[in-house]
């Protein structure tokens, strides 16, 4: 392996990433810079195991990943813009196969005050489902659908 | 000029391709593209209507002028979360 010189040693973090591991609320919290900076807010989506009364078997999460990236940090960008007091975003998703319970997405965010924390975090998880490219396809017993609140 | 066209989700199956390579006459916009990829996509013309359209990753309005090398995605209701 090559080894340039002066390349840094230091840990890079992705603040916003679509990715097909298994996701850790804990994990995702550890990004953030400074989790001691006074609280930390989070928002953990876990798969449903019905929608409308029909039993969902499992998830297919698919994604237009560099677009999604992009549109997730977009809203990091949002967030701070519009609440000074939130000090870091981070929002990791999921895609692929995931079955009923396991974690689909994490939303965390750090203030210095608690006040703004929820509000922001309401925000983050409405604006995810507005404009990051996404898609959640339920697989029952007797079919399957591409899901969407819009 | 030819633009790079990606499918996705509930879209790609309807076409049955995650991308192709599009030929399209010089100064074409979004909902001219849209219209050419309707007529050569049997199951598209009704779905397009609730479909957003983004341009090298951000999201534009259907008036938009393409330049050759684009990559346009076809982007329909969204549902992460």
């Amino acid at each position: 392996m090559p080894c340039p010189a002066g390349e840094s040693w230091e840990r890079v973090v992705k603040l916003f990433e679509v990715t097909t591991s298994p996701l850790s609320a804990d994990e995702v919290v550890s990004r953030l810079a400074n989790p001691g900076v006074g609280g930390v807010a989070t928002f953990i989506g876990v798969v449903r195991d019905s929608t409308d009364g029909r039993q969902v078997l499992h998830l297919e999460y698919e994604a237009y990943p560099e677009m999604a990236e992009q549109t997730l940090a977009q809203i990091g960008a949002e967030i701070q813009a519009r609440w000074t007091t939130v000090r870091e975003v981070a929002i990791v998703h999921r895609v692929g196969r995931q079955e009923i319970g396991e974690t689909s997405v994490v939303i965390a965010l750090s203030a210095a005050h608690r006040a703004e924390l929820f509000d922001a975090l309401h925000y983050a998880i409405d604006r995810l489902k507005e404009i990051v490219p996404i898609w959640k396809k339920e697989v029952w017993t007797d079919g399957s659908e591409w899901r969407s609140e819009q | 000029m030819k633009v790079r066209v990606r499918y996705f989700a509930s879209l790609r199956e309807t076409v049955g391709l995650e991308q192709e390579e599009f030929e399209l006459a010089a100064g074409s916009s979004v909902e001219h593209l849209l219209a050419a990829l309707a007529g050569a996509h049997r199951g598209l013309d009704t779905r397009l209507a609730a479909v957003r359209a983004a341009v090298n990753r951000c999201y534009v309005s259907m008036g938009t002028l393409l330049k050759d090398g684009d990559e346009v995605a076809l982007v329909p209701p969204v549902g992460g979360g």
